[in-house]
């Protein structure tokens, strides 16, 4: 028995074909209001090339492949990570009206000379 | 028995890694339940990244003795890498949000890239079709790499003008089919075994030099407007490289997600696009604005400044209002004051809403999230096509830091560049006031008729500096009518 994955074209092909319909059908019900959380989200998921580059620097055996895959480590990681940080910040600040989080709860709204005092506090 | 073990492993984090994305990215669909679904999705990325170094098992004999350095390199970039995007995406502002997806972006395709590289140059593809998809994705991965820099230079000021030479569209057409040319004779040379012309690495060195240089050359004339749909297209082929690697290398979770981006790029190309009523050849090969200038036709009116208290107390006294944000807004960064004024206006009973252009902002959607920074909660927010008829029915249009977006001419003008793109209907508004920093054009260097019309006046002066006085000034009427 073995589970060693051995795709042939068409099986790639296949898994190419069906990802594309999952990735526009999924995408087409998100509304444009998270397009960029959306952008930043999608640029993250392809962060998963960072898999890739380890596989291909834990497989090199001459200075220069390493140094490639070095390299491709680095920036796939930076890919994910920054991604997910950007992202991640982008849809903590979406809310709804009535339904301000604690963090910027703000009892006497709007009251003269006192608004700023929250603004500081964020970030 | 423990080969099996493995690939019983290897092969189960991969299918979780895939599941934990697809449902994450499907959590996207609403602000509810989207931060819970890159929760998801995150943790599908550290699994992903923690069952790599499984391959550790796997490695081939040549690789073996290079094994414990090859992992301290790993967890090197790994955290080097990982930590300063990290960093930087917890520090950026929110206005130079555009310019850093596109960084990320490039890296991204540069990956990819790099990853084709050591496939490539360590003779590690194999056969035909192999050699021929991992060429493919190091094609659109180095032009993704370079393009996306270039649109960072530019979103990030460093590159100022869009540099444009007369017959650029063919020396573009010419470096394409070099770098097919030298891609497909490196194929053919490598699954023929023939001698070829110069040796396989400096052939690969060519191949990897052209596919960097078309990157940068066409996006070096795109400008700043159409940076959306770059920001998109970009996305997508770092989904497509990604996708096109994960053949070569066998990890369905890579073709899966790099596929998803692909086609989620694509549809969001798509999208912004059409709402610049301009086709995706149109946006990348045309030199936007520079014929039709000297058409423009005469204007009637004249610019009517206005002083900010004016306008504000005059929304205060308004029924309904809509504010159509621009990109003007996140330069001034003056969304905290302008939702501070907002909620002024709604404490004294005016029904205040916004309305944003698919197109406004750098990036899409960057108007919502700049807006949501803010406060303003999501419900208030309204795109184009739910909102436009309402423009009407509506007191006050407030326009800050908008114009080509506004601009009448899209329906009347049939010589106007913009002809044809649908716009925010602000000039049907009772009255119309537009925060601007001065006389100047928008992006596509056209006068805009909205401006002379009767019913605006201009409040000139930088946007956080007029919704200051605007604030003042509404307070001032409250204070005085309670002494």
């Amino acid at each position: 028995m073995s589970f060693q994955i051995e795709m042939n074209g068409f099986v790639a092909l296949y898994i190419f074909m069906l990802a594309a319909f999952a990735g526009w059908v999924i995408i087409r019900g998100v509304p444009a209001i998270l397009h960029t959380p959306l952008m930043s989200g999608s640029n993250f998921v392809h962060g998963i090339v960072v898999v890739g580059a380890l596989f291909a620097l834990l497989n090199a055996s001459t200075v220069p492949e390493q140094a490639i895959g070095f390299f491709a480590v680095l920036l796939g990681a930076g890919n994910a990570a920054g991604g997910y940080a950007v992202t991640d910040r982008m849809l903590a600040m979406f809310r709804l009206s009535g339904n301000e989080p604690k963090r910027r709860s703000k009892p006497h709204h709007a009251r003269p000379g006192h608004t700023s005092a929250s603004d500081s506090k964020k970030g | 028995m423990l080969t099996i073990m493995l690939q019983l492993t290897i092969g189960a984090v991969d299918l979780a890694v895939a599941f934990l994305f697809m449902f994450g990215l499907w959590r996207m669909s609403s602000p509810v339940t989207a931060p819970s679904g890159m929760t998801f999705a995150g943790c599908g990325m550290v699994a992903a990244v923690l069952g790599s170094f499984l391959y550790v098992f796997t490695v081939g004999a040549a690789a073996k003795p290079h094994l414990a350095v090859n992992i301290g390199l790993a967890v090197a970039a790994l955290g080097l890498g990982g930590g300063v995007a990290w960093w930087s995406g917890k520090k950026v502002a929110l206005t130079a949000m555009p310019q850093l997806v596109a960084l990320l972006n490039g890296m991204g395709g540069g990956a990819a890239g790099a990853i084709a590289a050591v496939e490539l140059f360590g003779n590690k593809a194999q056969g035909g079709a192999q050699l021929i998809v991992a060429v493919l994705g190091a094609l659109i991965g180095a032009v993704s790499l370079a393009g996306s820099l270039i649109a960072w230079a530019k979103l990030d000021g460093i590159l100022k003008k869009p540099l444009r030479v007369s017959g650029q569209q063919l020396l573009n057409a010419v470096i394409l089919l070099a770098t097919i040319a030298v891609g497909g004779y490196f194929i053919f040379v490598a699954s023929n075994d023939i001698e070829p012309l110069m040796t396989k690495p400096h052939l690969i060195e060519l191949f990897f030099g052209c596919a960097l240089i078309l990157g940068i050359l066409t996006t070096l004339p795109i400008g700043g407007a159409d940076m959306p749909v770059v920001i998109a297209i970009y996305n997508a082929f770092t989904g497509l490289a990604v996708g096109l690697e994960g053949f070569v290398l066998q990890i369905p979770a890579l073709m899966i997600a790099g596929m998803v981006v692909g086609a989620s790029g694509l549809l969001l190309t798509l999208l912004m696009a059409k709402a610049m009523n301009r086709s995706i050849r149109n946006v990348l090969f045309t030199n936007f604005g520079a014929v039709t200038q000297r058409k423009q036709r005469g204007i009637n009116g004249s610019l009517k400044p206005v002083e900010a208290a004016d306008a504000g107390i005059f929304m205060r006294y308004a029924t309904s209002v809509i504010v159509v944000p621009g990109y003007g807004l996140a330069v001034a960064q003056g969304q905290q004051k302008l939702y501070e004024f907002v909620k002024l206006l709604q404490a004294a009973g005016v029904g205040v809403r916004f309305a944003i252009h698919p197109v406004a902002g750098r990036m899409p959607g960057q108007m919502d999230v700049l807006l949501a920074e803010a406060g303003v909660p999501y419900d208030l927010i309204f795109q184009l096509e739910d909102i436009n008829d309402d423009f009407a029915a509506t007191d006050v249009v407030l326009v800050i830091g908008a114009n080509d977006v506004v601009n009448p001419a899209a329906h009347t003008d049939k010589s106007s560049p913009i002809f044809g793109m649908p716009i925010l209907n602000a000039d049907k508004a009772k009255k119309v006031y537009v925060i601007k920093r001065g006389e100047g054009k928008g992006y596509a260097g056209i006068e805009n008729e909205l401006f002379y019309a009767d019913n605006c006046n201009m409040v000139y002066g930088d946007a956080q500096a007029v919704l200051v006085k605007m604030i003042e000034a509404v307070r001032g009427l409250g204070t005085a009518a309670a002494a």
